[in-house]
C-alpha cells in the first residue's frame, strides 16, 4: 500500500500535506505526534475512507480488489447485541459466506479469550472486554492489514497489557498493522516502524530502533523527551 | 354542577365496572384503527426515517425541514385531504372505503406518519454521526448502515411507537370527518365523548374520557418504563 504526495482536506482545513509513505506486507508501524497531527486521518485515508489528493495505490489480488483491511477505533462501536452477534454482523458486512460465519466467529471469540461471554450483551462489557470483541471482530475477516486507532488509549494497565498482547500475536500470524499511539513505550513494543507526524506533514519515517536511539530533528526529538509539542 | 359532575362521575363507574358492551365496542374500535394506524406508519416512517438519517443529498436539509414542520399537522386537515381523496367523486372514490374504519386507519396513519419517520430521523442521525465511520468501515453501506442502525436503536423505536399511538387514538379531527362517527360502524372514544357531551350524556362521554385518559397514561408509563430501560442500560455501558 502505497500513498504519493497525498492531501487530505477537509473544508477550509489541511489534515495533510505532502504525504509519501509505502507499507509492506508483515510490516509493524506505529504513528506518533501530538493531538491534531493528523495520525487518525492518516489511518482513515490508509484504511480508504477518505477523499484525497494525490495518490493512494494498494496491490491488488486475484479479482482485482485490494487486500482484505479492518480497523479498530479508541472507542469500538458495538450494536446493541449479543457478543456472538456482534461478530455475526461483522462477517456478514465483510460478505463472508453465511455457511462459514459460525466457525470464523467461534475461532475468533476463542483468540481473543470471550468464548465464555459469547451470550452476553456486548454493551455491558468491560472496556478491555469491548476492545478485545473489536480486535476479535477484525480478526475474524483475516485481514491483511490491520488499521488500530489508539486502541489502548481508554483502557487500564491490566486491559491494556491484555490488547497489546493481542495486537502482537496478530502480527506475528503475519497481518501488517498500522497503530495511532501516544505511547511511545507501546510503539518501541510493538511497531517495526515508527512514524513521527506534526501539522499534517510526516517528518519522521523510521526502523523503531533508529527512531528511539539517533538522533531526530528537533519537533520529533522534543516529542520523545516528551516536551508537549503544539501543532502551528 | 358540581352534583352533576359527581353524579355523572359516578355512572361512570358504573359503566366501566359493569364492562358496558357498547363502551367496550368503541374503546376496542379506537385501539384496532390507532393500532393499525401505527403498524402502517411504522413500517413506512422507519424506513424513511433511517434512510434521511443515514443518507445526504441535494435537498436533504430541505426534506427533513418539511419533515419536522409536519410534525405540527392539524388532524382536520389529514381528515379534509383524506375526504377529498376518498369521497365519491375524489381520484380514490372507487375503493369505497369512506366511512368506514379503513379509512380511519388511512387518516391516521398520514397523521402519525410524520411523527414516526421525524423521530426516527433524529435517532439514526444522531447514532449515525458517531458510528457512520466505523460501520462503513467493516464494509456496511447505506442500506445495511439503515438496518443496522435501526436494530440499534430498537428500544428508543419503542418510545417512538408509543407517542405515535398516543398521538393517535387521542386525534379527533380526522376520524370524525373521514369515518362519519357511526354508531356501531366508526365511533370510536374521541368521536363519542364528543358526541355524548353535546347530547348530554355525560356519564357515557365521562367514563369515555377516564379510559382514553387511563390508556394515555399507561402509553405514558411504557414510554417511561422503556426509557428507565435505556437508562439502566446505557449506565450499564458506561461502567
Amino acid at each position: 500500500m502505497a500513498l504519493n504526495d497525498v492531501a487530505v482536506h477537509f473544508g477550509a482545513v489541511t489534515a495533510l500535506s505532502g504525504v509519501n509513505f509505502m507499507l509492506r506486507p508483515g510490516e509493524r508501524v506505529a504513528l506518533v505526534g501530538a493531538n491534531g497531527s493528523g495520525k487518525t486521518t492518516l489511518l482513515r485515508l490508509l484504511h480508504g475512507q477518505l477523499a484525497h489528493d494525490g495518490e493512494r495505490r494498494a496491490a491488488l489480488d486475484a479479482q482485482g480488489r485490494e487486500p482484505t483491511q479492518a480497523m479498530v477505533f479508541q472507542r469500538p462501536f458495538l450494536l446493541r447485541l449479543s457478543v456472538w452477534n456482534n461478530l455475526m454482523v461483522a462477517l456478514w458486512l465483510a460478505r463472508v459466506p453465511r455457511g462459514e460465519r459460525a466457525a470464523l466467529a467461534t475461532q475468533a471469540l476463542a483468540r481473543v479469550g470471550l468464548a465464555m461471554q459469547r451470550d452476553r450483551p456486548a454493551r455491558v462489557l468491560s472496556g478491555g472486554q469491548q476492545q478485545r470483541l473489536a480486535l476479535a471482530r477484525a480478526w475474524a475477516v483475516r485481514p491483511r492489514v490491520l488499521f488500530l486507532d489508539e486502541p489502548t488509549a481508554s483502557l487500564d494497565p491490566g486491559a491494556k497489557r491484555e490488547v497489546e498482547q493481542l495486537i502482537a500475536e496478530f502480527a506475528q500470524e503475519g497481518m501488517a498493522v498500522v497503530m495511532s499511539t501516544h505511547n511511545l513505550g507501546q510503539a518501541k513494543r510493538l511497531a517495526t516502524r515508527v512514524v513521527y507526524l506534526e501539522g499534517g506533514r510526516l517528518i519522521v519515517d523510521l526502523p523503531t530502533t533508529d527512531f528511539f536511539n539517533r538522533p531526530l530533528p528537533e519537533p520529533a526529538a522534543s516529542f520523545v523527551k516528551g516536551e508537549l509539542v503544539w501543532p502551528m | 354542577m358540581g352534583g352533576g359532575f359527581a353524579d355523572s362521575l359516578r355512572a361512570a363507574w358504573v359503566l366501566l365496572t359493569g364492562f358496558d358492551a357498547r363502551l367496550a365496542e368503541i374503546v376496542g374500535l379506537s385501539l384496532g384503527v390507532s393500532a393499525s394506524a401505527c403498524a402502517l406508519a411504522a413500517g413506512f416512517g422507519m424506513a424513511a426515517g433511517a434512510w434521511l438519517g443515514v443518507v445526504r443529498f441535494a435537498g436533504h436539509r430541505a426534506a427533513v425541514a418539511a419533515l419536522n414542520t409536519l410534525l405540527a399537522l392539524p388532524s382536520v386537515v389529514v381528515g379534509l385531504a383524506v375526504y377529498l381523496l376518498l369521497s365519491r367523486s375524489g381520484p380514490l372514490g372507487s375503493l369505497g372505503i369512506l366511512f368506514t374504519p379503513r379509512a380511519m386507519v388511512v387518516a391516521q396513519t398520514i397523521l402519525v406518519l410524520p411523527v414516526v419517520a421525524a423521530l426516527t430521523r433524529q435517532l439514526i442521525a444522531d447514532a449515525w454521526r458517531g458510528n457512520g465511520e466505523q460501520l462503513r468501515s467493516m464494509g456496511a453501506g447505506t442500506l445495511a448502515s439503515a438496518v443496522l442502525l435501526l436494530l440499534h436503536e430498537r428500544l428508543a423505536l419503542v418510545t417512538v411507537l408509543l407517542t405515535a399511538f398516543g398521538r393517535a387514538v387521542s386525534e379527533v379531527g380526522a376520524v370524525m370527518i373521514v369515518g362519519g362517527n357511526i354508531d356501531g360502524v366508526t365511533r370510536v372514544m374521541t368521536t363519542a365523548i364528543a358526541l355524548e357531551t353535546s347530547k348530554g350524556d355525560l356519564p357515557l362521554a365521562l367514563g369515555l374520557g377516564i379510559v382514553l385518559l387511563t390508556l394515555v397514561g399507561a402509553i405514558n408509563a411504557a414510554i417511561a418504563l422503556v426509557q428507565r430501560q435505556q437508562g439502566a442500560h446505557a449506565q450499564a455501558v458506561a461502567k
